[in-house]
């Protein structure tokens, strides 16, 4: 693998320093870069190898070898703003160079029109804090194509009569179909549905001197040994090395944004591994650390000047959470779908993307088919609640469903609420003695509503395609979120916004914040894509403004 | 969220009555020497116990194997179950030894009452201890008004906690410690090479490629 080529001294003023590798700072890095930038990016956890992933549950279940380690970086959690916050794992994200791209499941659906513009259309809901874009779909649509050929998407193009226009087809063919692929076309075709290969982040053919996916099976929740999966760690963050103008800096702890008396950022304080502290000089500084460090890092850089957190005149820093709403089915077919091979989804479908307003539900979701269970999590959590749980009993019904069983999972809007939101934990502290994570929620009752809707439609798939036996998880309250989205919204207006339509704060000349906290609404559940697609655009708006001198003057 | 996460946070929470995920995590350094260790014992002959005597590991090996038996297939007892909670005892699940140590104290008790003249657990015979365990796990079939109540120094935890630890040394990839000679792999039907070429399974056989609904492909 790739070693850095260039290093920065903390005293040196590079261009930018960028806090965090993940899938918008991977982007960012390789683009400002490839641009003529230097560039520094300081990441949180370990730089981790494809040599050093493993298929080992302990490791990644237990360890949290690849993401956010509770013990030392406690996270609280409270439903409502009146609640006390407890000490809870709510919220799982990636902590190594490469960020939550690095165990992802890889679904990359880009966002439909509808997602940009939906307030205009449905108006206001109780209860929501409902906004348009400042930018609309045709405005991100040539970098949704960017993010598909240079980190690499399989998928067939014109296959989903629900797809928005695109300007050219996928760079590779779909990954291989599953047999829960093929029982959930079957399925959704005899209800008149319009199931379609999955476009998956995960090479299907090799590119660019990578291998393709060899099908493992290890994919959901693990690193990819073969670099198959386009993580920004097997794609951008090679090619923003190889510039030799910057530099990834793994295990920075950055818990300060500095300004100077003008208000103006000056660069990012970070506790090294051995907790000595520095300050990474930078012309500008971008935070790309996702939706729950973003705010959290803007909310500690509070300063006379900025009392309420840095770039928060607003007061939006961390609210509106939207970490999606999500069902999920499952079911027992007769014969071995062996869906332990290969990556967890083959086959989608969007026919309620936009759901009939005369149901009474707002927004709407996809659904996929998919196994993503390891042998022990299975053995856990994949059998249904009345099986045995010990004894030839258990041991049967284990051997029967482990190839037998697939899941649908339905994945789907949820509406932003100011109150739901990330927030500085007045008492609890993490191991450096700075505010823990608090997180505030509890979902939008149309959220349920239509997750309950959806759950009925995925049990008659079910019912279609054949299943022996069939079950649902019950739809409940969330209490655990994977998908950071809304808390830092994009918008035009400094009074309801934290960032303007180029990602710049509205408070900070020289400050721009890019990944899930960016989003104004939460499209139906998979993000990456458009976090992506806003990385590749947020890149080229902020080379022009610093090529302009708007940034530094 | 994805049931990955999900099962994840079930997991978690599944423990959390034993160890705490903050404590796991803690713990994960000691963690991985566990796992190392336990490989290595796990494709010894003769594996060297480090926390169980050789008494209690004959117990809680009889225990592991009532939950996932030996039958026309590997069971727990020959994917090595035993050295991987042996080890686990040593460092990641050290703060469970004590359920351990209660509950095989209950097991003694609960086997002495019910057989009187069985010395203990292992020795009794596959029905005695379908019995015994099926006292233990409070599943029993009792007569009519008779309590729930679990024998005193029962510990409610300790089925819970030997079946989460038995599952993962029976399925965990033998790189983290159990599963040897990938027994429970092939209990499951689960193939242990390391990568696949399709066709997978039965229903993607004979796929004839992803079609277009006939008559269907305008835009909706």
């Amino acid at each position: 693998m790739s070693r850095p080529m260039v290093t920065y001294k903390p005293s040196d003023e590079v261009d930018f320093v960028i806090i965090g590798s993940g899938a918008a700072g991977g982007v960012l890095a390789k683009e400002l870069s490839t641009n003529g930038f230097r560039v520094v990016v300081l990441e949180q956890g370990e730089y981790l190898r494809e040599k050093d992933f493993t298929h080992d549950e302990t490791k990644v279940f237990l360890q949290s070898q690849l993401t956010n380690k509770v013990n030392v970086h406690p996270v609280t959690f409270r439903k409502t703003p009146q609640d006390a916050a407890k000490k809870q794992q709510a919220v799982l994200y990636g902590s190594c160079v490469g960020g939550s791209s690095v165990h992802f499941t890889a679904n990359f659906w880009r966002f439909h029109e509808i997602d940009f513009k939906e307030h205009s259309k449905t108006g206001d809901i109780p209860g929501a804090n409902f906004a348009d874009w400042p930018i609309t779909y045709s405005d991100l649509e040539p970098y949704y194509t960017k993010v598909e050929w240079e980190i690499g998407v399989s998928g067939l193009a014109g296959s989903s009569p629900f797809d928005p226009p695109r300007s050219k087809p996928y760079p590779m063919p779909p990954l291989p179909v599953k047999g829960n692929g093929v029982v959930f076309e079957r399925g959704c075709r005899k209800l008149g549905y319009h199931p379609f290969p999955a476009p998956m982040a995960i090479l299907s053919q090799p590119r660019a001197g990578r291998a393709a996916c060899m099908n493992c099976g290890f994919c959901l929740g693990f690193g990819c040994e073969v670099g198959a999966k386009s993580s920004s760690l097997s794609s951008v963050i090679p090619m923003a090395e190889k510039t030799g103008r910057c530099e990834i800096r793994p295990n920075c702890y950055v818990h300060r944004i500095e300004t100077d008396k003008n208000g103006r950022a000056i660069g990012a304080v970070y506790f090294d591994a051995q907790r000595n502290t520095h300050l990474q000089k930078a012309k500008a500084v971008i935070l790309s650390a996702n939706g729950a460090e973003t705010p959290r890092l803007l909310l500690l850089s509070a300063s006379n000047q900025f009392p309420g957190g840095l770039a928060n005149s607003s007061g939006y820093v961390g609210k509106n959470l939207m970490p999606n709403s999500n069902a999920l089915a499952f079911g027992v077919f007769d014969e071995p779908l062996n869906d332990y091979k290969g990556p967890a989804v083959s086959r989608i479908m969007h026919d309620f993307y936009e759901l009939d307003p005369k149901l009474g539900l707002y927004g709407g979701g996809g659904l996929d088919a998919r196994f993503d269970f390891t042998p022990v999590s299975f053995a856990l959590n994949g059998l249904p609640s009345d099986a045995p749980k010990w004894g030839a009993g258990f041991k049967q019904v284990l051997a029967h469903n482990f190839p037998r069983t697939l899941e649908i999972f339905c994945h789907g809007t949820s509406l932003p609420a100011e109150s739901n939101s990330f927030s500085l934990d007045p008492d609890v502290k993490d191991a450096w003695g700075l505010p823990a994570l608090r997180m505030t929620f509890r979902d939008h009752p149309n959220d349920l509503k239509m997750m309950e809707w959806m759950k009925d439609r995925a049990l008659e798939i079910l019912d279609a395609a054949g299943a022996k036996t069939k079950w649902n998880a019950p739809i409940q309250e969330q209490q655990f979120a994977v998908h950071l989205l809304g808390t830092c919204r994009m918008g035009n207006d400094p009074k309801t916004s934290v960032i303007n339509a180029d990602h710049r704060t509205h408070d900070v000349k020289n400050l721009f914040l890019c990944d899930g906290s960016s989003l104004v609404t939460s499209g139906r559940g998979q993000p990456t894509m458009t976090i992506q697609a806003l990385a590749y655009r947020a890149a080229d708006r902020i080379t022009t403004l610093a090529k302009r001198g708007e940034i530094s003057a | 969220m994805n049931s990955f996460d999900s099962a994840r946070r079930d997991f978690l929470q599944l423990l959390g009555g034993t160890a705490s995920a903050a404590w796991l995590t803690a713990n994960w350094p000691a963690l991985v020497s566990a796992a190392e260790h336990a490989h290595q014992a796990a494709k010894s002959d003769h594996p060297a116990l480090e926390v169980f005597t050789a008494d209690q590991a004959r117990e809680v090996e009889a225990l592991a194997a009532c939950i996932i038996p030996t039958t026309d297939t590997p069971g727990a007892r020959e994917a090595g179950v035993v050295y991987f909670i042996d080890r686990a005892l040593k460092t990641f699940f050290s703060e469970t030894l004590p359920v351990y140590q209660k509950g095989l104290e209950a097991v003694q008790k609960t086997t002495a009452e019910l057989f009187p003249g069985v010395p203990r657990f292992s020795a009794a015979t596959e029905e005695q201890k379908l019995k015994i365990f099926t006292h233990i796990t409070g599943e029993s079939e009792r007569p009519e008004g008779a309590t729930r109540r679990l024998a005193p120094g029962d510990s409610p935890d300790f089925f819970q906690t030997l079946r989460v630890h038995t599952i993962f040394g029976f399925l965990v990839d033998p790189e983290g410690g159990g599963n040897r000679d990938y027994a429970g792999w092939k209990a499951i039907g689960r193939d242990p090479s390391h990568s696949f070429s399709p066709p997978f399974g039965f229903y993607d056989k004979d796929y004839p490629g992803w079609q277009p609904v006939p008559g269907e492909t305008e835009k909706k």
